[in-house]
């Protein structure tokens, strides 16, 4: 049932232990939601899912597929994509733009059928607008379509970008701290779009996560990290009672756990 | 397994393999040639190897002035090899005028000082004007627009200076004390060259202790490190940069006069080929590091003035000399290519996502 | 006040600049109006104006009567470093130094009237701009603009006479004009105020009934502005047709000049444009792309002896496979690096090229002669009306090409490299592919463009494919805007067109460039013509389905 494991995954930088032989079992059409100080290796985990990291042992598996020294855009065409934890949109690309890059991995178009105007190229540049269309009514951007991406105010920003990793069409999609910088209302937007994702699209969603309102009005796993190391896992109930939690966040950060 | 494998492996990494170990092997082979042809005598080498090393050094502190700049701007500063151009070419007209006034001939160390206080305080103006102008207001503009800027600032200074000062070749005038040769034993070196070698070493340990030693110079390296940090450390970035380019347009204005000493002649154009080539050293040594710098660029020296007459000679080149620019370029994109870290590896940590 | 005197103190040191590089000797012998002012004086009257304008603008809170102050100050700054510069270059002799100090520069400087006159002269002038400058800001926004333009129109006429003198005397009605409008050098007086008028009452219609024209222009219904866009496009056509036999030989030539770089720029805007790979080693693609012709075609090696035609798909082949092959190293390198790797490539062909070790091949220094000209239903393309036509067919289809190409599946995934490489990868683009067909499309343009320009010159030097080229066509496609095709023509047509027109300007050429590039970069780097936006969205009806297919 788990569409994402990973086996004993370690990642170092030079003598630092970013990632520290995590087991984790993501399951299919869940939200799973991965906690932990800062530092505590939750984004270089998602940069060894998506390949943008190597890790130095152990694997990565997605449906059972080993995922560890495929480059990203292998990747992402075995049905993963993701956000950034600071928005990584195509700055001086329009919105639309920004999602018809997200469907790159399902487009054919080769040189010659772009050059000479084929009528299958041309049908499916039309299909793949359509589509853009869609996303961009999905992701609550008609109309602005036609903006720079860096125009776009934060939160259309940060919807734009989830956009554009659904263009993907992924099977898991990997959210890094969706609500970060949002005020109470969007983030309230932003947990009931993240549900409806799921719902609608039959998604598996893994995020990053601070905001313990979030984490625990959605998730349905939750993964704790702490110096790299996996120090607890369940519901969002019992990781609140887990006392190796409270004593991660609270037995030296300045975290606040609410 | 294989499809596994093959997955991981790109086609491209193979080509870039195949293209690396032929020029390894085509080296080795060329170098065995030579020496078993015996074509060079002992004395030879020894005029390459001496040759090779003040060339290297004077490349070697003009890479101080990349290398350091790289450190705090993360950014190519292009434009260096036209500070290193404006210095000697502007101590010219001084030197010129000691000549012809005889000042030259009867205090050739006071004039010597004082050619090089004119080099070097001219590419120090053009080193922070540069920075003040052109780089200052694009500190967080996206990569590619400084080093464009650079690429415009080159030009326009080389430009300006033909301009000013004419195109032609400008005969440095020759100091006499350095003329001749010293011998040491069976070796014989120029006396320019000797000379080229020690006072590039001397500024050289000048360069690093200050750095390594100074507040100031740790106050650069926190900048290099971090300017974030440094700034709420106290430290004024603005000032630090600055300072980076002064020692930068320090080196390369003295480094300029060695050069004039050297080849006795000064162009506007003088600076294109020995900047790039100081790059490559920069790279060479690992770019932001200082004292990978000053070995790369001695690195560099040896192998342009070794190189032609043992990896080619021995292949049946003709006329290797010619392709002594191109040993260097080459070593350049193979650097870039192989280990873009450099010999002794970029002092800064990259940082990705 | 303050900020005034720092401004005339940097417009002082740039006119100093300008006088001291020869820029306003060697452009003094023009006449922008005969025997009044020249080009010279007419460039340090532009940038005193500049800078007092500068200095008013930058009054703090509009002040008029502090605005005209500072303009004022600071024009006599400019005017005083202009009169300390010829009181020094009377005293001491400069030139030993500066070479283009010599006495006739000050005669300029001074408007032939010697030392004594022309101080004060140079003082009032300073402040006359800064009163000027003054003046302006203070005035209407529309009577600025009518200034600005019948003015630039009359500096434009002068500094163009060469190219419409001869256009004019082609077209019968017009030649009459002639007579009027030029003298031998310049502008006639009459010719420059009847100019100067004729643009002021055109500009001042065109400013209060311009927005109903474009009003009335926008408001026709789809059908009638498609029609009006096809008649636009057919008139284009028919102009740059009938173009050459309008210009005669000579700006002929020139325009086969802009075109062979409107094809190299469109190459180079794909890889820096489009892809953002800052390739400095790109004439590498032009020189293997006139060498491929050379070598195949050319009699004198004797090894092929192919047609122009027969070799022409070798050599853009030799360019795509040299596109790949030098693309391949500097896959994995950034910006920066870049730059300087595949300027290192560039050098190393050249030197490869020049050296004694390929010679029997590639011809050394001596080059390659007696390239056959190319043929077309048995005409040969020898004259440069000729030729034009040749490059214009190869610029119509490298544009078109470029055209597809950026709105495409591939044009998207370069532009998404050339924003960020990283999340282009994590997009499912494969950037090895992607920056290779970058390398390969640009290096098969530059290689087209090396062809026409071997066959045109019918020899190739390695000296003609230096550093410089790939400089030339990097200002050119900033310039013009990165990324942007009308950009590339706008570039082309002013780095490279002008400065052949002006034969004075060539030695400055490449100082403008950089100057050129510098300022681009801080005040307005999308250029000159930036790429309009792509209106995706609203291109074609809404869908109802607000859900992603899956």
């Amino acid at each position: 049932m788990a569409i994402l494991s990973a086996q004993k995954m370690t990642k170092r930088f030079g003598g630092l232990v970013a990632v520290d032989e995590l087991d984790i079992e993501i399951k299919e059409q869940s939200i799973h939601t991965i906690i932990g100080p800062n530092g505590a290796g939750k984004t270089t985990f998602f940069n060894c899912i998506t390949g943008f990291y190597r890790p130095e042992a152990g694997g990565i598996f997605f449906n059972h597929h080993p995922l560890v020294g495929l480059s990203p855009d292998r990747i992402v065409r075995l049905g993963i994509s993701r956000t950034y934890q600071n928005i990584r949109l195509f700055p001086n690309l329009t919105a639309m733009e920004n999602i018809l890059v997200g469907l790159h991995g399902h487009l054919k178009a080769g040189f010659f059928g772009i050059v000479l105007g084929l009528p299958a190229t041309q049908q499916e540049e039309k299909e793949a607008a359509e589509e853009g269309r869609r996303l961009l009514r999905f992701v609550n951007l008609t109309g602005k379509g036609d903006l720079l991406a860096k125009n776009l105010p934060y939160g259309d920003q940060r919807r734009l970008e989830i956009g554009r990793a659904l263009a993907a069409r992924p099977k898991l999609l990997l959210l890094d701290e969706p609500t970060a910088g949002m005020n109470p209302r969007e983030t309230q937007e932003m947990m009931d779009f993240i549900q409806h994702l799921r719902n609608e699209l039959g998604i598996t969603i893994l995020l990053i996560e601070h905001q313990m309102r979030v984490v625990m009005g959605i998730s349905e796993t939750v993964t704790v990290l702490d110096y790299g190391e996996k120090i607890a896992e369940g519901t969002p109930v019992e990781i609140q009672k887990s006392p190796k939690v409270i004593e991660a966040y609270l037995g030296r950060s300045s975290q606040v756990v609410s | 397994m294989l499809k596994r494998w093959r997955e991981r492996i790109t086609p491209t990494d193979v080509v870039m393999w195949f293209i690396g170990g032929t020029l390894l092997l085509l080296m080795f082979w060329g170098s065995t040639a030579t020496l078993i042809e015996g074509r060079y005598t002992s004395h030879h080498w020894f005029d390459f190897l001496i040759f090779g090393l003040a060339q290297g050094s004077i490349y070697a502190l003009i890479a101080m002035g990349y290398t350091m700049v790289y450190g705090t701007l993360r950014m190519i500063n292009f434009a260096h090899s036209e500070v290193f151009m404006s210095g000697p070419y502007t101590a010219y007209f001084v030197a010129a005028a000691f000549y012809s006034s005889g000042f030259l001939d009867r205090q050739p160390i006071l004039s010597l000082i004082f050619i090089f206080l004119v080099s070097m305080a001219t590419s120090t103006l053009i080193a922070v004007l540069l920075e003040r102008i052109a780089y200052r207001p694009l500190r967080t503009a996206p990569r590619l627009v400084p080093l464009i800027t650079a690429i415009g600032a080159s030009f326009f200074l080389q430009y300006t200076f033909r301009g000013l000062y004419g195109s032609g070749f400008q005969a440095y005038p020759v100091v006499k004390i350095l003329e001749g040769e010293w011998m040491f034993g069976v070796f014989r070196i120029l006396k320019f060259q000797a000379v080229v070698i020690v006072a590039a070493a001397l500024l050289m340990t000048a360069l690093y202790l200050f750095v390594q030693r100074t507040r100031m110079g740790k106050a650069i390296r926190a900048v290099s490190e971090d300017k974030e940090i440094s700034s709420l450390m106290g430290i004024d970035i603005d000032r630090m940069i600055v300072t980076t380019f002064v020692i930068g347009g320090m080196a390369a204005g003295a480094a300029g006069v060695l050069y004039a000493v050297m080849f006795k002649q000064v162009h506007f154009f003088m600076g294109f080929i020995p900047g790039i080539k100081a790059f490559t050293a920069a790279v060479l040594g690992g770019i932001g590091n200082i004292p990978g710098a000053m070995l790369g660029g001695i690195f560099l020296g040896l192998v342009e003035s070794i190189g032609p007459s043992l990896f080619l000679d021995g292949l049946g080149i003709v006329a290797p000399y010619q392709l002594k620019d191109a040993i260097a370029f080459i070593m350049l994109v193979l650097v870039l290519i192989f280990r873009p870290t450099g010999i002794l590896g970029e002092r800064l940590a990259i940082k990705k996502a | 006040m303050k900020q005034a005197i720092k401004i005339g103190l940097i417009g002082g040191v740039v006119e100093i600049l300008l006088a001291l590089i020869g820029m306003i000797e060697a452009f003094s012998q023009r006449y922008i109006i005969i025997d009044i002012i020249s080009m010279g004086h007419t460039l340090i009257f532009l940038v005193a104006l500049l800078m007092t304008s500068l200095s008013a603008k930058r009054t703090p809170h509009g002040n008029p009567l502090r605005a005209m102050i500072n303009a004022l100050t600071s024009g006599l700054i400019i005017g005083g470093f202009l009169a300390v510069l010829v009181v020094m270059g009377s005293l001491v002799n400069l030139r030993k130094v500066f070479i283009n100090a010599s006495p006739l520069l000050y005669q300029w400087l001074t408007f032939n009237q010697g030392i004594k006159a022309g101080i004060p002269l140079l003082l009032t002038g300073g402040a006359l701009c800064g009163f000027l400058a003054g003046l302006l800001f203070l005035s209407s926004k529309l009577f600025r603009r009518v200034l600005i333009i019948s003015l630039g129109s009359v500096v434009g006429a002068g500094v163009l006479q060469d190219l419409l003198r001869p256009t004019f005397a082609l077209w019968g009605p017009l030649s009459v004009m002639n007579e009027w409008l030029f003298s031998a050098n310049g502008l006639t007086l009459y010719g420059a105020i009847g100019l100067f008028v004729l643009i002021a009452a055109l500009s001042y219609v065109w400013a209060k009934k311009g927005n109903v024209i474009r009003a009335n222009l926008n408001g026709l219904s789809p059908s009638n502005q498609r029609v009006l866009r096809i008649t636009t496009f057919l008139t284009l056509i028919m102009i740059l047709l009938v173009l050459p036999q309008i210009l005669g030989l000579f700006l002929s030539e020139v325009l086969t000049i802009v075109g062979l770089y409107v094809l190299l720029g469109l190459g180079l805007n794909i890889v820096v444009g489009f892809a953002g790979l800052l390739d400095l080693g790109y004439v590498a693609f032009f020189a293997i792309g006139a060498y491929s012709i050379a070598v195949l075609t050319s009699p004198e090696l004797g090894f092929f002896n192919l047609s122009f035609w027969g070799a022409l798909p070798f050599a853009i082949f030799i360019g795509v496979l040299s596109g790949f092959l030098l693309g391949i190293p500097v896959l994995k390198m950034r910006g920066d690096y870049l730059a300087i790797a595949t300027l290192g490539f560039g050098e190393i062909i050249r030197i490869l090229v020049l050296s004694d070790v390929l010679r029997p091949w590639l011809g050394g220094a001596q080059g390659i002669g007696k390239i056959p000209k190319a043929h077309i239903a048995g005409i040969e393309m020898a004259t440069p009306q000729q030729i034009y036509y040749l490059i214009l067919a190869g610029c119509l289809l490298v544009g078109f090409i470029s055209w597809r190409l950026r709105d495409s599946r591939l044009g998207r995934a370069w532009m998404a490299v050339r924003e960020d490489e990283d999340v282009a990868q994590a997009m499912g683009i494969n950037l090895i592919s992607t920056k290779l067909l970058a390398f390969a499309t640009g290096a098969a343009f530059s290689a087209l463009s090396g062809a026409i320009f071997a066959s045109k010159l019918g020899s190739v030097y390695p000296h003609s494919f230096n550093v410089m080229i790939s400089i030339n066509i990097i200002c050119l496609v900033i310039v013009g805007g990165m990324g942007s095709i009308p950009g590339v023509l706008v570039g082309a047509f002013a780095l490279v067109g002008l400065p052949e027109l002006l034969r004075e300007f060539a030695e400055y050429r490449l100082l403008v460039y950089g100057a050129a590039l510098v300022a681009m970069m801080l005040l307005r780097p999308e250029g000159l013509w930036p790429e309009p936006l792509q209106r995706r969205e609203l291109h074609e009806g809404e869908s109802s389905d607000a859900k992603p297919n899956h």
